[in-house]
């Protein structure tokens, strides 16, 4: 555990060495209040809850997070720097971990910067605040999905470009597998036991349920599994690579 | 120190190292040689636990590097080939997240920096960040990486490479200075430096060792080897030469060809015989007007591509190997 904490961070700080961390928390906050305010239409609803807000996180995540989680270890193996990594006395889970956590703390920064909205509400409205603080649990958990998802991904190629394509077409899945385009399409032959399982790998199902205030076990366990899964699978890819 | 035994790595259908065994003690600094391609970072890989080996054991410091990696890489100074570092940090940055991923915190992760950084005399630039610095920085900035911890082995692939002569001659003092207490093995292909700095040579040559010993050793492989070359006029050549070729001793006289009216003859000797006093004495009783009298030590780049084949002639064996 002692290594985790100098590669973590490594690796935090190296978001803030470049303009990377300013350009992403820009975009995602202003991405944020452009689907919040004008497609969500937040003032219009007149209701004091962010439900809207939390709605489109899935949304961009998709799309935000693998752009985070695209650089964690392609860029290592372009540049060379894996190679001193892997020749450190560190363990390779040790490695994946905070490699992970840094940039699972990441988006915990950038989502915490979105807190203006949470005082908008407060002043605007009457909110259950109890909901809002689910919702923000469940939207960081979701966030740490993504990302184990995106690492694995970025592991397999020194190019970071396909770490990101690849990264969204599988975040994109697990995604829209609880969806009607997905469900219909099993409801008409498959039994109902194989259509519920394919709709609880849903990533938006377990969102929405955290979001409607009820931080439910399952729901923190599959968020947690999925990530242990992509971390496991992360630490295997990184060890593949040694037998050339 | 380090334990190579019979070291084999494919990738694929190709066989980059082909069975290499190898002990490397404290007090020796051996230098690897060998073309490009030969084998010779694949092998060090291994030393460092980047790669697996297909068959075969490394041992460092009595610690196996498959069952025993960590320990392994504790006692282990590795400069990869390129000196990879993170270029966003800057050399002090750097240094401390080398010394805390070693364990070592507070004032002596702080010490161990500045020690390192010292010794590869980075101080002017330790607050740049490394993308920003030169080559001959860069490469030191991966050596004060490796030394950090004051290791007992260390492994270097090709350690002043890219460096210009002053930069080479003051990693090549760190080096030697480091040499009695630890064992070290450099890869290179500069000759000189095996001369200016090893006690050892190894050539490899498609995967395996073509040669192993001192470099005095190897330069008595030389056909050069106790050669005597002399320089005198030009009109003088033809006479030199057939007297020469009348000594018992000498197996064969090449000359070169005539340079400002002067000509250079090397004789060379039958079984590695000493024939410079001899030369000599034949100068001084034939009157010749010598410019220049030598003897030959030996040449280490005759030796080295008399072992070893070129990458085209390489290339091709091994694509007949696959075929086959």
């Amino acid at each position: 555990m002692k290594s985790v904490c100098p590669i973590f961070k490594r690796e935090f700080a190296s978001y803030f060495a470049t303009p990377l961390a300013y350009v992403f928390i820009v975009i995602f906050l202003f991405a944020m209040g452009a689907f919040t305010f004008y497609i969500g239409r937040f003032y219009e609803m007149g209701v004091a809850s962010l439900e809207v807000f939390f709605g489109y996180h899935v949304w961009l995540y998709l799309f935000l997070v693998p752009a985070i989680g695209m650089r964690l270890w392609a860029e290592e193996r372009k540049s060379g720097t894996i190679e001193l990594l892997l020749t450190l006395p560190i363990p390779i889970w040790a490695s994946v971990l905070g490699k992970f956590l840094a940039a699972w703390a990441f988006t915990g920064v950038a989502l915490a910067l979105t807190f203006p909205i949470w005082l908008t509400v407060n002043y605007l409205g009457d909110p259950d605040n109890g909901v809002i603080v689910a919702s923000y649990v469940g939207s960081f958990l979701m966030a740490g999905a993504y990302l184990a998802i995106s690492a694995a991904v970025s592991a397999t190629t020194s190019n970071q470009v396909i770490a990101f394509v690849v990264s969204v077409v599988i975040c994109f899945l697990f995604t829209i597998s609880g969806a009607p385009l997905v469900i219909d399409f099993f409801k008409a032959w498959a039994p109902i036991a194989l259509v519920d399982t394919v709709a609880s790998f849903s990533f938006m199902t377990h969102f929405q349920a955290i979001g409607r205030g009820v931080i439910d076990l399952r729901d923190l366990v599959y968020f947690g599994s999925l990530i242990a899964l992509f971390l496991g699978i992360n630490v295997v890819l990184v060890d593949m690579k040694k037998a050339g | 120190m380090i334990e190579i035994e019979n070291l084999t790595k494919s990738f694929g259908p190709i066989a980059a190292v082909r069975g290499i065994d190898l002990r490397v003690a404290k007090g020796e600094v051996l230098g690897f040689l060998g073309p490009n391609g030969a084998g010779k970072s694949t092998t060090m890989k291994i030393i460092a636990g980047y790669l697996s080996p297909t068959t075969g054991r490394v041992r460092i410091a009595g610690h196996d590097v498959e069952s025993d990696l960590q320990a392994a890489q504790r006692v282990l100074g590795y400069l990869p080939e390129g000196a990879p570092a993170y270029g966003d940090m800057t050399p002090r940055q750097f240094l401390k997240f080398i010394a805390a991923v070693r364990g070592y915190s507070g004032t002596e992760a702080k010490d161990r920096a500045a020690l390192a950084a010292q010794r590869a005399e980075l101080e002017p630039v330790l607050e740049q960040p490394i993308d920003t610095l030169s080559k001959g920085f860069k490469r030191r900035v991966g050596l004060a990486q490796a030394i950090l911890h004051d290791p007992p082995v260390l492994v270097m692939d090709e350690p002043t490479d890219g460096l210009d002569p002053n930069q080479k001659h003051s990693v090549r003092k760190l080096i030697r200075e480091m040499a009695a207490e630890k064992a070290i093995i450099i890869s290179t292909h500069l000759l000189e430096e095996v001369d200016a700095i090893c006690s050892r040579a190894v050539i490899i040559d498609r995967g395996r060792i073509v040669a192993d010993g001192t470099p005095a050793e190897l330069l008595a492989r030389s056909r050069f080897h106790n050669a005597v070359t002399l320089t005198l006029p030009a009109t003088q050549a033809a006479s030199a030469k057939a007297k020469l070729a009348t000594h018992r001793e000498v197996l064969s006289i090449e000359d070169g060809s005539e340079h400002r009216g002067l000509v250079t003859l090397t004789a060379f000797p039958r079984n590695a015989t000493i024939l410079i006093d001899d030369v000599s004495a034949l100068a001084t009783e034939e009157k010749w007007d010598v410019k220049e009298l030598y003897a030959e030590p030996g040449r280490l780049d005759e030796v080295f591509r008399s072992l070893t084949t070129s990458d085209s002639e390489r290339v091709r064996a091994l694509k007949e190997g696959v075929a086959a």
